[in-house]
């Protein structure tokens, strides 16, 4: 029998050069390069820069789309990471289509508007640039129809059976109505041919309750040679849903994009609005925002690390940690409300003070609950089997992870050192100070350990903020929002950086509203970290990541 | 020897084990929730999961043949065969000269090929996935199995359980050395032959981590019934393997009803506390990397040698 070493040899991707289902296939990433005149400020790009106005600093820039790849050039060579890419329709204003990006500079955040032609839009592809927007090119076109020129990947993303191609659902002249018959579903997945080299299809349909997902394994015995995702089994429709909302409406809604990361929507949501109108948030509100996002934080951290102990059959971690959670969620319900604090950031401010003597429960409570996780830390530190598991496992390099923009806590375990609490300390954050938690090994345990980390300081956090709330008010009123409005909001979620950017029309309307989760950037990365491992290792990895399948199929 | 109360003790043994054996699972999943914190279910829930199941209407791919809807006979037959053949309530079972103990390990291994064989029937990825590593594990896990019963045979000078189990369990207590490394190397093995962790978890939904349970994924109501309740006999059949070899005492003889109160009394006892160590072995160990069993299992077979050695250097 031959080893798999010289197996190796014999497999194939077949047809990457038609499609390939990330860029990294056609070697596109080892384009990207890096200036040694170390990072460029927005300034350098010679743009005709308008300032945001919003907490998080940002401008907006009209870029010409044969100027948008040397812009790019310019920004990736000056170390700034692509967060967002989406397209709008502007045909109720008179131009036609338009793409946007959102770059993030040491210095703010970039959003740049690319205008298109309302015949024929299309757009120079900027997926070699920044492998992590070939996803996003292509959701843009099944929405809207603006074409990516020259990439490499043309297949749909988003657009499943639910209308057929050629009709795209997020143009203004689109009736929310329409229904279709089921189009066919074809979708090329890239084939991996050789000897012994054969396909697992699981999903989207999951023995455990979680979301749609489609994963095509390429295994030869149990290593994975490759894998493909596919995603946006439940498309929902959220983008087109804000537009027949006024801005206060869509506040409820923005807090329903990802259940799990509900306060992070809700606050970026709030953020871009508050710009837009110049509505300027009590402290008090302020604090009591980032009490509820470190909240949320410490719940999904918690779940996740149960999670991670139940992938390696160690159930009792998996209990412990779930009746920690359970512990904190009716902490979270007694004192706000919601047990995952839905509708409680509001444009304006919070809708629920936190009186001294809850403040008081709170802190009290999450002594014992932290003192609980440092002994059961000390458990799976020390537990041979379970660490046995997590070394080495799903490991993304921080030379891959920079390349492809590792968002998030993921990004962190990678030795990508961004947290937005960090790099922009906006109120309330820049008066106590947050700890950034970083590893460079980019392993399950290095993501377990971050995970931790972040946990402890998330509980230091609520408690200092806790501690000395500001007086005052919760709550202004929302300052009308005038047409043409322009507002971004930017969060440090649990999962990473959330981006909700708003563009308001006339009449107290919305014109478009594009909230963006940090799975757009780290879906891909998690086909990437399984190479090479085994099948039954895949659960495992997923659940180091947990990546939200709802969040980035709006 | 075929004589009436012989028959009559094969026939409440064959039975008792059947009746009993989700007990012990039932047993065995409350002693692990305690460990973990949680409430434990019922002892008896075992027993309406399979009343639910054998209630339910089967559902069976369209492409599934003959050998899909026969294995859940097949792997209970055989189940069930093994019980009656291993020494539970008494020795000198008239059925049990049938079958020595290779021939034990062959009837797990036609219950294994069976299971394999209609795994793959279907033509899932999930069966072929899971049917490749109950092949790999049981490949392993026989011949460390077959050299764990070897030393007990050296022993006592006979492949045939009776003769084993009554030279075992008249002699004076004394700590043998080779019995145990052999019993070290059998614990290991049961663990991974009834898909237990560190090698399995037997109650993960994780499809592709799945060793047992990919290859009856396909399977449901009375077919998935009968595979369910086959598990639970297999590790009763295995727990008593246990007892026969390393814990014989209070064993009654067939026919003698006299001794069978305490032969009951004995073996709650013991499957009592086998149920809680299983429970305690499964709450502190994670289960291993897939590719970590074949060590796990040379391990035991290396344990189950050097038990054999042991015997032939002490008896010189």
């Amino acid at each position: 029998m031959r080893s798999c070493r010289q197996l190796r040899k014999t497999w194939r991707f077949d047809n990457t050069k038609s499609i390939t289902g990330d860029s990294d296939a056609l070697g596109l990433v080892d384009i990207v390069r890096k200036s040694e005149r170390g990072p460029l400020d927005l300034k350098d790009l010679a743009l005709d820069l308008k300032p945001v106005a919003g907490a998080m600093p940002a401008s907006h820039a009209v870029v010409r789309a044969e100027e948008l790849r040397r812009v790019c050039e310019r920004a990736r060579e000056g170390y700034a990471r692509l967060v967002a890419l989406w397209g709008s329709d502007e045909t109720a204003r008179g131009a036609g289509f338009a793409l946007h990006l959102a770059l993030a500079f040491p210095s703010g955040i970039l959003w740049a508007s690319v205008p298109l032609a309302r015949e024929h839009p299309r757009y120079p592809g900027i997926a070699d640039i920044y492998p992590c927007a070939n996803r996003m090119q292509r959701a843009a076109y099944d929405l809207l129809g603006i074409h990516a020129q020259d990439s490499p990947d043309r297949r749909k993303w988003v657009r499943h059976r639910a209308w057929p191609g050629g009709v795209f659902p997020l143009r203004k002249e689109f009736d929310i109505a329409s229904r279709f018959p089921p189009a066919d579903d074809q979708y090329p997945f890239v084939k991996v041919s050789g000897e012994g080299v054969h396909e697992i299809p699981v999903g989207p349909v999951h023995a455990g309750i979680i979301e749609p997902g489609h994963f095509r394994f390429s295994i030869v015995g149990e290593k994975i040679l490759r894998l493909e995702e596919r995603l946006c089994y439940k498309h929902k429709g959220i983008e087109k849903r804000f537009e027949a909302l006024t801005p206060e409406q869509g506040a409820r809604l923005a807090g329903r994009v990802s259940g799990d990361s509900t306060v992070a929507y809700a606050w970026a949501y709030a953020m871009a609005l508050e710009g837009i109108g110049g509505t300027e948030p009590p402290v008090r509100a302020l604090a009591l925002r980032g009490i509820l996002l470190e909240m949320e934080r410490i719940a999904n951290h918690l779940g996740d690390l149960g999670y991670i102990g139940n992938d390696v059959a160690l159930a009792f971690g998996f209990f412990q940690f779930w009746r920690l959670k359970e512990a904190l969620l009716r902490l979270n319900s007694e004192l706000f409300g919601h047990r995952y604090l839905m509708d409680l950031v509001t444009p304006g401010g919070v809708a629920r003070d936190l009186q001294r003597r809850q403040a008081e429960r709170l802190i009290a409570r999450l002594e014992a609950i932290g003192a609980e996780v440092a002994a059961l830390k000390s458990i799976y530190d020390e537990h041979a089997g379970a660490q046995d598991r997590f070394i080495m496992t799903g490991q993304i390099a921080p030379e891959l992870a920079e390349k492809m923009d590792l968002a998030g806590f993921a990004g962190r375990a990678s030795g990508i050192r961004h947290d937005l609490r960090v790099d922009y300390p906006a109120a309330p954050w820049q008066q106590i100070g947050v700890q950034m938690a970083s590893h460079t090994r980019g392993d399950v345990a290095a993501r377990v350990s971050v995970r931790f980390d972040e946990l402890f300081e998330s509980i230091r956090l609520v408690q200092a903020l806790a501690a000395q709330l500001p007086p005052g008010e919760i709550r202004v009123p929302l300052a009308a929002c005038p047409a043409g409005g322009r507002g971004v909001g930017w969060v440090e979620g649990w999962r990473g950086e959330v981006l909700v950017a708003v563009e308001t029309a006339g009449e107290n309307r919305i014109h478009r509203v594009h909230p963006h989760d940090p799975s757009w950037q780290n879906w891909p990365l998690l086909e990437r970290a399984v190479l090479g491992n085994i099948v039954p290792d895949f659960p495992l990895i997923n659940k180091s990541f947990n990546l939200s399948y709802s969040g980035q199929d709006l | 020897m075929a004589d009436t109360p012989g028959i009559a003790f094969q026939i409440l043994q064959s039975v008792f084990v059947v009746l009993a054996a989700p007990l012990l699972l039932g047993w065995a999943n409350q002693c692990r929730a305690w460990l973990q914190n949680r409430s434990a279910p019922s002892i008896l829930l075992p027993y309406r999961t399979l009343a639910k199941l054998f209630h339910k209407d089967a559902v069976i791919a369209k492409n599934a043949s003959a050998l899909f809807r026969l294995t859940p006979y097949v792997v209970f037959g055989c189940m069930w065969l093994a019980a009656g053949i291993v020494p539970v309530l008494a020795t000198d079972l008239p059925f049990a000269p049938a079958a020595d103990i290779i021939a034990l390990v062959a009837v797990f291994a036609l219950a294994r090929v069976f299971s394999a064989l209609a795994a793959m029937d279907i033509g899932t990825s999930f069966g072929g996935l899971g049917a490749r590593r109950e092949m790999l594990i049981g490949f392993l896990a026989e011949p460390a199995m077959l050299m764990t019963l070897f030393t007990a045979a050296f022993i006592s000078g006979s492949t045939q359980f009776n003769t084993i189990v009554e030279t075992l369990g008249n002699r004076e207590f004394a700590i043998d050395p080779s019995l145990a490394f052999a019993a070290a190397a059998f614990l290991m093995v049961a663990l991974a032959e009834n898909a237990r962790i560190p090698i399995d978890n037997p109650t993960t939904h994780l499809e592709l981590t799945m060793i047992h349970e990919a290859m009856i994924l396909e399977y449901s109501a009375r077919h998935l019934a009968l595979i369910e309740w086959a598990v639970a006999i297999k590790l009763f059949a295995y727990v008593s393997i246990g007892i026969a070899l390393f814990a014989p005492w209070g064993i009654a003889e067939a026919g003698n009803w006299s001794a069978l109160p305490l032969a009951f009394a004995a073996l709650a006892v013991k499957l009592t506390l086998a149920g809680a160590g299983l429970a305690l072995v499964e709450t502190l160990l994670a289960k291993l990397r897939l590719f970590l069993a074949p060590e796990f299992l040379s391990t035991a077979f290396l344990l189950a040698v050097l038990g054999m050695l042991t015997h032939f250097l002490t008896q010189g």
